[in-house]
């Protein structure tokens, strides 16, 4: 689905929710990806990606939103279009009480530096919130980031 | 005895004076008042924020132009920021994409308060040890005109120079500051739609 939106580029810091995405773009020869060492990188290579004429995702976990607040400046000041898929921590079943605050925090910290925040809570709801969120993203140049909610990711891999 | 530094604006116009059709990305603050000071183009894109972007947004757009030059045109404190991202770009190992620092060893915009590179941190030294191409410690203007040449010639991945310059500030030559403007401009130039 996210080739069919025309994506060719996809940057990462692994997620344990993201395994399956990241395995499966990082054995197509048509799709460039990144491995980042923290998460704002992937925001700014998308910004360079569509200065180029790409299209780029990119994922990460809640955790690393938190990341990238400033480097968001940059998508939302210039109009880049901006698609991030994020697997959310600290919402359901979670045993690691660290992951709960910026797992608290991760929509209103997106919603507040100006992102629009979609979430999607079983598989066929993913698939069409992140199909229609790519058409946003890119058709309208506007920078959308999907939460995978947690609840999802406990019953299901993908 | 302090070694020898540069005139900035002198070393960045041969830089672009001879970029021959390389896309150039500038890093916040003065580098980019360097480079607009050189002439303003539809092939450059400055970022007025987003600290620590510059060299990344360099590496994306080296990726989906894999056939063109990209030079990304940034100083220290920008760069310090994204201290990883040597590690990224060279793991990604672009061969169309070089960074050129802008190192006076000050943070010249906010008060000149000594950085990192003047208490011992080399990002050429950095950057070999992530595995770059080639790097190198530039102080002249005579090693710029080499380096000139030297970037005409293509690159087994990507590459890193440092041009020690003086620490001084310089009267402002200000990019325009609407983004959307600027990008949509720089997409223009390669032939790309706006929205």
């Amino acid at each position: 689905m996210l080739k069919a939106a025309g994506i060719s580029q996809m940057s990462y810091v692994p997620d344990a929710g993201h395994t399956t995405l990241i395995r499966r773009f990082g054995a197509d020869p048509e799709v460039v990806t990144n491995v980042l060492t923290t998460e704002e990188e992937g925001i700014a290579i998308a910004a360079g990606s569509w200065l180029g004429g790409k299209r780029s995702v990119v994922l990460m976990q809640s955790s690393g939103v938190g990341n990238c607040i400033n480097m968001l400046s940059l998508p939302v000041q210039a109009r880049f279009p901006l698609l991030v898929l994020v697997t959310m921590r600290g919402e359901w079943a979670e045993f690691n009480p660290w992951q709960v605050p910026m797992g608290q925090a991760t929509e209103a910290s997106l919603k507040a530096i100006g992102l629009s925040v979609l979430r999607a809570e079983t598989g066929p709801d993913l698939v069409d919130t992140v199909a229609q969120a790519a058409a946003v993203a890119f058709d309208a140049d506007q920078q959308i980031a999907v939460l995978i909610g947690q609840r999802l990711l406990g019953k299901k891999k993908w | 005895m302090a070694l020898p530094t540069m005139d900035r604006r002198a070393a960045v116009k041969k830089l672009l004076d001879t970029r021959d059709g390389a896309l150039v990305v500038t890093g916040l603050g003065s580098p980019s008042y360097d480079v607009h000071a050189a002439g303003d183009r539809d092939d450059n894109y400055y970022l007025w924020g987003a600290m620590g972007g510059a060299a990344l947004v360099g590496l994306g757009l080296a990726q989906a132009q894999p056939q063109r030059r990209v030079m990304v045109i940034t100083g220290d404190g920008e760069q310090l920021m994204a201290f990883g991202s040597l590690a990224t770009i060279s793991v990604a190992r672009p061969k169309n994409l070089d960074l050129i620092i802008l190192d006076n060893q000050h943070f010249g915009e906010t008060g000149m308060q000594s950085s990192h590179t003047g208490r011992g941190i080399g990002f050429d030294k950095v950057a070999a040890a992530c595995g770059f191409a080639e790097v190198a410690e530039l102080r002249s203007l005579e090693e710029v005109d080499a380096l000139c040449e030297k970037l005409r010639l293509p690159a087994e991945g990507p590459r890193l120079f440092v041009l020690k310059i003086t620490a001084e500030n310089l009267p402002r030559s200000l990019p325009p500051r609407d983004a959307v403007a600027v990008k949509n401009r720089f997409r223009a130039h390669l032939g790309f739609a706006t929205c």
